[in-house]
This record gives C-alpha cells, sequence and structure tokens, in this order.
C-alpha cells in the first residue's frame, strides 16, 4: 500500500517535471491490464452469439456474477423478486466482483472467473471459448477455478453470511458480515409502489432488473429508474454504479419511468411495452408535461377509456362520475369528459391494445413528446428551456421554439461548472465551427443535462454505445457514458423476444392522485415577456469568430440584441470572447496538457508576479446564479460570506494581519467511493498529497472564488465533461468532452487544487497558452491599483473582468479575478481552460494511519502584495492528506485575505474529503476534522462548517 | 428520424408523395389530412382600400379590379371548389379589412383571434370572430394588450407553426399563439423584409413549402428548416411574392392550388405549371398586391367536418 502511495506522489510530481518515472510504468502496467481486461470483453462481445451481442457488458457482467441475478433473458420466472435471501447474496457476490476488478493484479482471474460462469450460465451467454481469450490475456489461471467455486459457495451461502476465502481480506469479511438489507420502494407506472429488498451496495442495475422482472418487461432499455436528490432533483439512477452512493440519503424511494421515448411506438415489439409507454404518457399528460389541446386530451382521454375500462357501456349510469375521477389534463373541465365519454363511444370494439396503439399514434405526434426540459438561460440571462429529445437539442422561450440542434449538426457537448456547451457543426455557408453555451442553474444541473444529453444521442442515435473510454494517463473527469443498449440494438433485441404475448392487467391508473413531480413546464414569465416582445429573441453566445457570420446568416435567431446598454454590450462580448478561449482549450490534444503541466511552475512563478485574472465568463455566470434564488448550491454557500472581502493571496493563517474580521473554516466532509477503496487497496494506500498551489491572484470578489473552489471540490460535481459523439454512421462525429468530476477521482488521481489564475490582460493568451508567461503578469499590477481605488467592486463589475481582460481592466472596475481551479487534474479537461491544469501543483506526502500527511502553505508574493497594495486578493490553497488503513482524508485549503477599506479579512476554507474503506464513523472524523482545523489555526474560530456526504461513486474505470 | 437537411436544390421541383384526400377526415386526431377545408371566411372589398389602405409601395390602386379580382377568387373558393363561403360585408372604416386572413388563425376547431400589429387594423378582429362562432370554433381571443399578430405571419404546416416575427407580429404573439395550438411546435422565423412572413411563402402541399427566391427569403426558409423535426421540400419561385398560393386537399378534388397567373409573374407561374399532381388553379392578384395582400390573405379556410 504504501509503496503505492509512493508512486502516486510521484505522478503528482511528474506534473510539474515532466520526466517519466517509476510511476509511469507502473501506470503503465496497471493501464495494459485493464486494458487486457477491456479486451477480454470486447472479445467477449464479438464472440458473443444473438442477443448476447447486443447486451451492454455491464449487462453481461451482472449476469456473470450471479445466476440468480433477477435478468429477464434468464429463463426464471419462478424466480421472484421477493426472495429476500437471494437478494443479497447476489449483490454481494456482484460487490465482490467489482472490487476484485479493481485490483488490479486480480483483474485477469476475474475476467477468467467471468468467463466460466457465463460459460455454465444459460441461454444467451458466450461460448466458452471466451475463456481462452480472456485467460490468455491475462495472468493467473491459477486462481480461476477456485475462485468460481467460491463465489459459488456465497451464492448458495445464506445471506450474510460471508464465506472467507483467500480473495477477501479480513477487512472485506468485517463488512461483509455488516451488509444490509435495504428496501427500496419503486413508484411504477401505475401509481402502484413496488417494494423489494436489495442488499445496501447493490447497484441501480440490479434494482432495475427486479423492477423489470416484477412488470414481466423485456424491451426495457426505454426504460429508467429515477430519484430525487437532495435537491428535489429529478435523477436517473446510474445502472452502473452502486444505488446507495447516488441517492445520497437514506432514501430508498424511486421511480420508474420512460427514459427514452421511442419515436414510433409502433415499432415496439411487445404491448406490455406500449401499456407501460401509455401510461408514463397519461401521466405526462395529465400532469401538463406533454402539452396537449383540448381535442388532444379529450381523444387520448378516450383511448385511455377504451384502454382502461372497454367498450362504453350506455346503460351504464351516470359515466361521469367516474370519469370525473379521472385525470385526464391539468385542469379537468366538465366539457371535456363529456368530449371523452363522446370520443369513448366512437372506439367501440377496439381492444386495449388496439386502444393503447391509437393513443401512441396520437401522442407521439405532440410537439413536446419525449422532449426532457432543462431550466437554463441563455447568455444574456434570459431563461429559456433546453429539451432533449430523441432529434437532438431543442431551445425554448417560453412556448416558442427559437432553435434547434439536431444530434448530426452537433459536434461537441461540454459543460464546465454551470455552463453548458454545444460545438455547432459549420452550416453551408459558414467557414468555422460555432460554440454556443448555456447557464444552468448550477453545476449539478448541467451536468445532469451533459448526461441526458450523452444517453439521448447515444440511445437515438449510435448503433451501438461508445465503449467507455479507455484509461488514460493522468485523465480524470466523468467518463460517463451511455451504458445501455441503443435503440437499434433494442429494437433488434426485440425482434428475438419469443415467448408468448404476456398476461398483465391495464389497472385503471392511479392517476387521480399522482402528485406532479417537478417536470419542468415551460412557463411564461412575464419578465421575459417583455425582454422579448419586440421579437428580440434571446441570443445565444457564440464564439467570437462565428459570432458575427451568425448573426448574419440567420438574423432572428443568433441574435438580435436590439437597444442594450452599453455594459451589457460589453458583457456579452467578453462572454463570447471566453468561451471562444474555452473552444481553444477544447481543442487541445493531450501533449498540450502534458506541456502545460510542464509548465506549472512557471505558472506559479507568473502568480507570485501577478494577480491572476480570472476566466470571466464562469464569473458571469456565478454571479447571476448566486443572485438567482434558484441556485442554492453548496458552492454558492460559501459565497455568500466572502462577498465582501476581498481577497489577498493567502498565506497561512500566520499572515492573517492585525484586523481579522472574520474567519471561516469550512469542513466539508465527503464519504467516496467504493471503487476507490478497492483501489486503494490493491495499491496501498496512497497519499495524495495535494497541495495547492497557488495563490492566486486576487479577487476583489472573492466571492467567485470560492464559489468556483468549492464548486471545484464538491464532490458530484464534475466540473465539465466533454462529450463528442462518434457517430459511426456518417457526418456526424460528435465529440463529448467530460468535465472532471473531481470527487470522483481525487483520491487516486491525487487530485490537487489547483489554483487558477489568468491574468485578465492577457486571457486569450492564456488560453492559447495555458501557462501563464510572466508577460502577463505587468498587467496585474494595473489591476491591483484599480482594484484600490475602488475596493469595493459591485457585483456587475465581475463580467467585465472576466471576459476580456484587458478591456475588462481599463474598464474602470476593479476587477480582480482569482480563480481557483478546481482541485482536479484533468487530463482531458483540456479543454476548459488550460490553466487550470496547468496549475495544480501537487504535493504529497503519506503518512500512515490518520497522521497529518502534508501541510503545504505556499505563499506568494503577490498575496503579500496585498498587504502592501490596498487589497490584492490572493488566494492560497494547500492540501493534505490524512491517510489510514481505514480512512483516507484530503483535505484542501483555501485561505483568502481580503482587504477591505483598511480592514483585512481572513477566511479559511477546507475542504476535507474523506473516502472510506469501510463504514466510517462519520461524525468521529468530522470531529477530528475540525479539532485540525482548530489546531492549525488557533487564532481562528470555526464559523461554518459544511458536511456533505457523498455518495456518487468515483469510479476510475468505468 | 435524423433531420438534417442538407439543403434541396434550388429552384428544383419536388413532388413528393402526397396523402390521399382527406384520409383521417372521421378522426378527430392530430394533425388530420392537411389541406382539408370545407369553409372558407371571406370579406369584401371596401372602396376606402384603394385609397386608405396600409401599404409599403406607392402603386395607385385600381378600386374596380380590385373587386372584380375579388369577386373572381371568391367564386374560385365557392364554385369551383365547393367550399362553403361566409362572405362578411365590408367596412368602409376598416380600409385592410377584405384581408380577413391576418384577423384569425384558425387550426382544427380551435380559432385564434389575432390582435392585428397595425393598429388601424384591430376592429377587423370582430366580425371575423362573429363569423368564427357561427362555425363552432372554440375562440381564443388575444387579450395581452403586449402581443400583436397578424395572421399573415403564421404559416401552418401541418405539422407545426412557423411564426414570422415581422413589423406586425412579436414574439408575445407568437407565444399565445403556442399557447393556443398547444399540440403543434412553434417556431419563430425573423421576417427582415417583405409585410409577412407569408409574403415570401406558403405551403404548396404536405411538406412542400413554396419559397421565394430572393435572399431574405431563402434565409427565411433555411431557419424553418432548421428548426423543424419534419423535412420539408421546397418549391423555388422566381418572385418572392408569387410564393404565396393556396393549397387545398379536397374531397372529389384532389391535390388543388390557387397561385398566381401567367400574367402577373410569367416565370414563377412556368414553376407552378410543372406541378404534375395539383389541380392548378390561377387566380390573379393583380391589385391587391398593391396593398400587399397575398392570396391567402383574404381568406380563413376552415375544415368543419375535421371537428364534428
Amino acid at each position: 500500500m504504501t509503496t503505492e502511495a509512493g508512486s502516486e506522489t510521484e505522478v503528482k510530481e511528474k506534473e510539474e517535471k515532466p520526466a517519466a518515472g517509476l510511476d509511469q510504468s507502473e501506470r503503465a502496467t496497471a493501464e495494459s491490464q485493464e486494458a487486457a481486461a477491456a479486451e477480454g470483453d470486447a472479445e467477449k462481445e464479438k464472440d458473443g452469439k444473438g442477443i448476447s451481442r447486443y447486451l451492454p457488458t455491464w449487462f453481461k457482467k451482472q449476469k456473470s456474477q450471479g445466476q440468480t441475478s433477477p435478468t429477464e433473458e434468464a429463463p426464471s420466472p419462478e424466480k421472484p423478486g421477493g426472495d429476500p435471501e437471494e437478494v443479497p447474496e447476489v449483490n454481494g457476490h456482484a460487490e465482490e466482483v467489482e472490487e476484485r476488478e479493481a485490483v488490479g493484479p486480480l483483474r485477469g482471474q476475474v475476467a477468467e472467473k467471468e468467463a466460466e460462469r457465463q460459460s455454465d450460465a444459460s441461454a444467451d451467454t458466450e461460448p466458452a471459448g471466451e475463456e481462452k481469450v480472456v485467460g490468455g490475456a491475462e495472468v493467473a489461471g491459477e486462481g480461476g477455478a477456485g475462485e468460481k467455486e467460491e463465489d459459488e459457495a456465497e451464492e448458495r451461502a445464506p445471506a450474510g453470511d460471508g464465506q472467507p476465502s483467500i480473495f477477501q481480506s479480513p477487512l472485506r469479511l468485517v463488512r461483509r458480515s455488516k451488509m444490509k438489507l435495504v428496501v427500496c420502494h419503486v413508484t411504477l407506472l401505475d401509481g402502484s409502489d413496488f417494494a423489494c429488498e436489495v442488499e445496501k451496495r447493490a447497484k441501480g442495475l440490479f434494482l432495475f432488473f427486479k423492477v423489470c422482472e416484477h412488470l414481466n418487461l423485456l424491451e426495457k432499455d426505454y426504460f429508467g429508474l429515477t430519484f430525487t436528490d437532495h435537491h428535489e432533483q429529478k435523477c436517473w439512477l446510474d445502472p452502473t454504479k452502486e444505488i446507495k452512493r447516488q441517492i445520497r440519503s437514506n432514501n430508498w424511494q424511486f421511480a420508474f419511468n420512460v427514459k427514452f421515448y421511442p419515436p414510433d411506438p409502433s415499432l415496439l415489439t411487445e404491448d406490455i411495452t406500449r401499456y407501460l409507454l401509455c401510461l408514463q404518457l397519461r401521466e405526462d399528460v395529465a400532469s401538463g408535461r406533454l402539452p396537449c389541446s383540448f381535442v388532444t386530451h379529450a381523444l387520448l382521454g378516450s383511448y385511455t377509456l377504451q384502454a382502461e375500462i372497454g367498450d362504453y357501456e350506455p346503460d351504464q349510469p351516470r359515466p361521469l362520475d367516474y370519469i370525473s375521477q379521472l385525470t385526464f389534463a391539468p385542469n379537468q373541465s366538465k366539457e371535456m369528459e363529456e368530449k371523452i365519454l363522446e370520443l369513448h363511444k366512437s372506439h367501440k370494439g377496439m381492444t386495449p391494445a388496439q386502444a393503447d396503439a391509437q393513443f401512441l399514434e396520437n401522442a407521439k405526434k405532440l410537439s413536446m413528446y419525449g422532449v426532457d426540459l432543462h431550466h437554463a438561460k441563455d447568455s444574456e440571462g434570459v431563461d429559456i428551456m433546453l429539451g432533449v429529445c430523441a432529434n437532438g437539442l431543442l431551445v425554448y422561450k417560453d412556448r416558442l421554439r427559437i432553435n434547434r440542434f439536431a444530434w448530426p449538426k452537433i459536434l461537441k457537448i461540454s459543460y464546465k461548472r454551470n455552463n453548458f456547451y454545444i460545438k455547432i457543426r459549420p452550416g453551408e455557408t459558414e467557414q468555422f465551427e460555432s460554440t454556443v453555451g448555456f447557464k444552468l442553474q448550477n453545476h449539478r444541473s448541467a451536468k445532469r443535462l451533459w448526461k441526458v444529453c450523452v444517453e439521448n444521442h447515444s440511445f437515438f442515435r449510435l448503433n451501438a454505445p461508445e465503449p467507455p473510454t479507455t484509461p488514460r494517463f493522468l485523465t480524470l473527469g466523468s467518463k460517463f457514458r451511455y451504458s445501455g443498449r441503443t435503440q437499434t440494438q433494442t429494437r433488434l433485441a426485440s425482434t428475438l423476444i419469443d415467448r408468448p404475448a404476456p398476461a398483465f392487467e391495464r389497472t385503471s391508473s392511479k392517476r387521480v392522485s399522482r402528485s406532479l413531480d417537478g417536470a419542468p413546464m415551460i412557463s411564461i414569465t412575464e419578465a421575459s415577456r417583455d425582454a422579448t416582445e419586440n421579437g428580440h429573441e434571446p441570443h445565444l453566445d457564440l464564439h467570437s469568430d462565428s459570432k458575427v457570420k451568425e448573426a448574419d446568416p440567420s438574423p432572428g435567431r443568433v441574435e438580435a440584441a436590439p437597444a442594450q446598454s452599453p455594459v451589457r454590450v460589453r458583457v456579452d462580448n467578453i462572454y463570447v470572447r471566453h468561451s471562444n478561449l474555452m473552444l481553444e482549450d477544447h481543442d487541445k490534444t493531450q501533449d498540450e496538457v502534458l506541456k502545460h503541466q510542464a509548465s506549472v511552475s512557471e505558472l506559479k512563478r507568473s502568480f507570485m508576479e501577478a494577480p491572476p485574472a480570472s476566466p470571466p465568463q464562469p464569473n458571469l455566470w456565478e454571479k447571476r446564479l448566486s443572485s438567482s434564488p434558484a441556485a442554492a448550491t453548496r458552492a454558492q454557500r460559501p459565497a455568500a460570506v466572502p462577498e465582501k472581502e476581498e481577497e489577498a493571496a493567502a498565506a497561512a493563517a500566520e499572515n492573517c494581519d492585525a484586523k481579522e474580521v472574520s474567519k471561516t473554516t469550512e469542513v466539508e466532509i465527503e464519504e467516496t467511493v467504493v471503487v476507490r477503496e478497492i483501489s486503494a487497496k490493491a495499491v496501498v494506500p496512497e497519499v495524495p498529497g495535494q497541495e495547492a498551489e497557488e495563490g492566486a491572484g486576487l479577487a476583489q470578489k472573492k466571492k467567485k472564488m470560492k464559489q468556483r473552489d468549492s464548486v471545484s471540490s464538491e464532490s458530484e460535481s464534475d466540473e465539465e465533461a466533454e462529450y463528442q459523439p462518434n457517430v459511426p454512421v456518417s457526418i456526424s462525429r460528435t465529440q463529448i468532452p467530460e468535465e472532471e468530476e473531481e470527487q470522483e477521482k481525487p483520491p487516486e488521481e491525487e487530485v490537487s487544487p489547483p489554483a487558477r489564475s489568468e491574468n485578465q490582460a492577457d486571457e486569450k493568451k492564456e488560453a492559447e497558452e495555458p501557462t501563464a508567461t510572466p508577460g502577463d503578469a505587468p498587467n496585474g499590477p494595473a489591476q491591483r491599483q484599480e482594484a484600490d481605488a475602488r475596493p469595493l467592486a459591485p457585483p456587475h463589475q465581475d463580467h467585465a473582468p472576466k471576459v476580456n481582460g484587458e478591456a475588462a481592466a481599463v474598464d474602470t472596475r476593479p476587477q480582480v479575478i482569482c480563480c481557483s481551479q478546481p482541485p482536479v487534474v484533468k487530463t482531458e479537461m483540456v479543454t476548459i481552460s488550460d490553466t487550470f491544469a496547468a496549475q495544480k501543483t501537487e504535493i504529497a506526502t503519506k503518512e500512515v494511519p490518520i497522521v497529518h500527511t502534508e501541510t503545504k502553505t505556499i505563499t506568494y508574493e503577490a498575496a503579500q502584495l496585498d498587504g502592501s497594495g490596498d487589497g490584492e486578493p490572493g488566494v492560497l490553497m494547500t492540501a493534505q492528506t490524512i491517510t489510514s488503513e481505514s480512512l483516507c482524508t484530503t483535505t484542501t485549503t483555501h485561505i483568502t485575505k481580503t482587504l477591505k477599506g483598511g480592514l483585512s479579512e481572513t477566511r479559511i476554507e477546507k475542504r476535507i474529503v474523506i473516502t472510506g474503506d469501510c463504514d466510517i464513523d462519520h461524525d468521529e472524523a468530522l470531529a477530528q476534522a475540525i479539532k485540525e482545523a482548530k489546531e492549525q489555526h488557533p487564532d481562528m474560530s470555526v464559523t461554518r462548517v459544511v458536511v456533505h456526504k457523498e455518495t456518487e461513486l468515483a469510479e476510475e474505470e468505468d | 428520424m435524423l433531420t438534417d437537411f442538407p439543403g434541396c436544390s434550388a429552384g428544383s421541383i419536388v413532388s413528393p408523395c402526397y396523402l390521399s384526400a382527406c384520409q383521417g377526415e372521421n378522426m378527430a386526431g392530430l394533425m388530420a389530412a392537411f389541406g382539408c377545408y370545407t369553409h372558407a371566411i371571406v370579406r369584401g372589398v371596401p372602396t376606402s382600400l384603394a385609397k386608405e389602405a396600409l401599404r409599403t409601395g406607392q402603386a395607385e390602386v385600381d378600386s374596380s379590379k380590385a373587386q372584380r379580382e375579388h369577386d373572381a377568387y371568391v367564386h374560385v373558393l365557392r364554385s369551383t371548389l365547393g367550399l362553403e363561403i361566409v362572405e362578411l360585408p365590408a367596412d368602409e372604416t376598416l380600409p385592410d379589412c377584405v384581408f380577413v386572413e391576418d384577423a384569425a388563425v384558425v387550426c382544427g376547431d380551435t380559432a385564434l383571434i389575432t390582435r392585428p400589429g397595425a393598429e388601424s387594423r384591430r376592429r377587423e378582429t370582430e366580425a371575423v370572430k362573429g363569423a368564427l362562432k357561427e362555425l363552432n370554433l372554440n375562440i381564443v381571443e388575444m387579450a395581452d394588450e403586449n402581443a400583436t399578430l397578424d395572421g399573415g405571419d403564421v404559416l401552418f404546416t401541418g405539422r407545426e407553426f412557423f411564426v414570422g416575427l415581422s413589423k406586425r407580429t412579436n414574439q408575445r404573439g407568437a407565444e399565445i399563439l403556442a399557447d393556443a395550438f398547444k399540440d403543434y411546435a412553434v417556431s419563430t422565423v425573423p421576417v427582415l423584409e417583405g409585410l409577412h412572413l407569408k409574403s415570401f411563402c406558403s405551403m404548396g402541399g404536405p411538406g412542400l413549402i413554396v419559397i421565394g427566391s430572393s435572399e431574405p427569403a431563402q434565409k427565411a426558409l433555411k431557419i424553418m428548416q432548421q428548426m423543424s423535426d419534419h423535412r420539408y421540400d421546397k418549391l423555388t419561385v422566381p418572385d418572392d411574392l408569387a410564393a404565396n398560393c393556396i393549397y387545398m386537399n379536397l374531397p372529389n378534388k384532389g391535390q388543388v392550388l390557387l397561385h398566381c397567373p401567367r400574367e402577373e409573374y410569367p416565370e414563377s407561374a412556368k414553376v407552378f405549371e410543372k406541378l404534375k399532381d395539383h389541380m392548378l388553379v390561377p387566380v390573379s392578384n393583380s391589385e391587391k398586391v398593391k396593398v400587399d395582400g397575398a392570396l391567402t390573405c383574404c381568406s380563413v379556410l376552415i375544415n368543419k367536418k375535421a371537428n364534428n
């Protein structure tokens, strides 16, 4: 373990000095192993026959994990989900397999084992031949058989009975004995509740399969499970990740929903699938999520009646009584009910299946059919809705469609913090690709939208899902990809369904009492109305190059910003430029990234010399966000406080000036991922020491910095991701840049909190060249002066600075910009601003149990300057890691000192990520963290503690 | 599914497969056959039109000729095509009242009474609304005082709406239209030149957009194609004004196209004449066009059968 930690550290160092070291070779080894495993998978796929070929890898895995696992394909109807014993076992097993996979060296064995199991498993498994493939690619044949036996034994064993095995560490044994079952409640489409027990560590797929099994559903790829997160947002349960890590609280409540609305439901194979789709649509219609006219409401309602109660009975007493108990429309009137009845009469003789089919034939024509709406803002802050559907991305303002980007037109989808970007293929008359940016409420929304886009694109446009990205050196960020079957695959698979049409009962749906969940509905807001009254359309941010052009060809759409205040205009420009920068970044290659890393030290120097300018855009967005009530992100919380403070590069607490107004220590604790633990074991506890880096520039608005920082460290939040879909088909190649999910990887990758600073003056330059050059520095001073002059910069000012560095500076507004980057190192991130990547510095220390690894405090001169100057914001980040066998803690400390009108404030934010191997006593960990914080800064008081338990998986593999 | 519009070659004539006449007529379903009409609302030509009607050009209008042309137009609708005509009397205080299209948008059994962009035309809607009520349509009114919408800016393709944002129509008006016809996508298209969106385009059949060849017209078409999930063929005619024609799909008549005659737009007429599947009916409109009145402007077409 220790060894591994060492190597990790080296890796980090290597970033600074790109001299390939041992660690690289180690990495390479690991990679090759993974690659081998991946190859194995690939082989399996090739070898697979029939349906199995279309099964996603995770699907196969699941199957291989246990014959008892509830898959419909496995003809085991008598295996009801109800058997509690079964569940835990299966899950436990699955988990084990997973863990072993994570353990590099054992991987091959696992694979082999899988292969074997598959060979003896039923129906659709691969031919035995694959075994060879896997075995050949891999190491140990020895463990194979034994392990398998063991697994089987486990399967047979009663729940919770951990069988000792050589492969299991004692730790795991302990854990195993602790394994608990959890009761999941799944709200089905008919409104009923389905309860089933799953092992606590079960993956999303397991539960999903149990539900599908319960429903007797085979064409399940159109469906998914949703849960409501802490922010009351509906999220899709990721089948490949543990449920527990996604739901974030102990609320095991889910809903079964349609995830991909088939554009032509008549192509579905089974009536039961159509029935379920109907149920979803009825709910969508009744809730108003799927808007339709009076006549359509009536027509759909009449088909619903026909399907659910059959032919109209003339002698039925007072039909209006029962009909009014059903909800067909958001505002259902007597008139509508009468119309429904009238139409119902005309459907006489129609079977329920026919009525459902008719229902779908009409519903599918509705313009909002299958459109998943997300609230967003355009570059001007105008509220819009982004709709993701089978054909692409739609942009709505109120109810009006103001733009549309078909998948083939989209080259790349990415998000960064709360910004969502799409890169557009140039039109016939255009020379340049353009990028359109939208601002989401927060980074979570942006990520959610991005994921939905990735999934929809994959499902509807690809023939096969993109293979999981191969692990690259130092790759960070979410590698999220759609893991299921694509529509093409599922259709093909459906043709192979060979069973008599399952009998199912059409229960009269409980639409009546169902609460409408908060699906976004297009609402017309007065405010926006006014804004747009004169035909002014919301203007999309384009990359500056293309912006002009765009404006031309499609005047209406792209832009028509009539009379705007000068300020506003300026902002726009700025924004545009910024996005341009980002684009450039996006395009960077890995080499460039490495280069950036190499130049970290240079950056540091520059930081010290000059205050960094922050990237305009994020600030702009953030500011807006913060002002919007909707943005209730954790990230923002920290910001609230600092608002008034100016930042000074911080030095440690020692540097705090005498006049400290306030001190804040923020502690965030996140619990992380299983995967990680695994790797930790395999690898040994590594201690990524992260250190931080940079002092940065200053920012008058610390807030931004803080926001950013916190954002970055949020576990869930990946700040950015890209997706470039490759459509084998033809034209469309889309790239998907992903943002990194920082939290997910931090421990392994050694995330160092990069602090980034950019010079306002040369933002562009920076963008192009990640490394800040000394030349940039000069600008810093100027800024400072400005800043000094106006210590209190109003929020608006943020805009200016962000964008055009120089211009902004000139602008009179003091803009200071400090950007701190998310602690994640993204290689891929390249896409994003280089600065980020380049700036990380890492310092790792590792120590054994609960020892404070190393705390590094870097004080930049710039920070010091603050003291001399009036208000120079500086940021200092330090990271420390505490590692023990069972506990891995990563602490990122941001210290900001702000001078305002003679008063200086020092604020220290600590973010502590605790990664657990086994169940951790969080309270204790938190107490410990606070204690440590106090010890370290005895003269400061803890003003705020934010505890964030992160359940999301940060898997590296995947 | 993949709706990417590579762009149809300019000027090409496409003859898509058309649906048989009025199929699905008995179904109240969504997107019933496009172009099926049973009724038309028209209005007399006031003598004040010649002098007082709003116009973008300077040409002098021959009042009596305008009257004759209009009579011929109504005759075609009534006698040639067999529509039931609801003829509203002219109102001398409303010089533009003959252009009833601007006063209402009818789709299915819903009629949206507009709020015309020109102040002087607002009262035109009263009579039209009365007539639509008589026909038992669901009336939706545009109460919002910030909204303006001229029916001439509304292009219904059978699957969706395009609303031109022009001098006469604003975003708010378009929003209200979208609210009134919730089944359909409503996309906005900037109208940079010409009075209305339909001053340079119209539907020539299901999935066929007739478009003028001017740059603004072509640009607008591109936008429409980009915004749509559906694929449209286009029929480009040399003259923008000639691109305004009336398509119907009538029982016993099949596909009918009322278009400009050779005398007015010889080149464009030739293009229309190449359409083989349509019953072509040239209708002259030389006078009303001087006050920006196109063929579609002079009637509100309604399909009553589909709604009963």
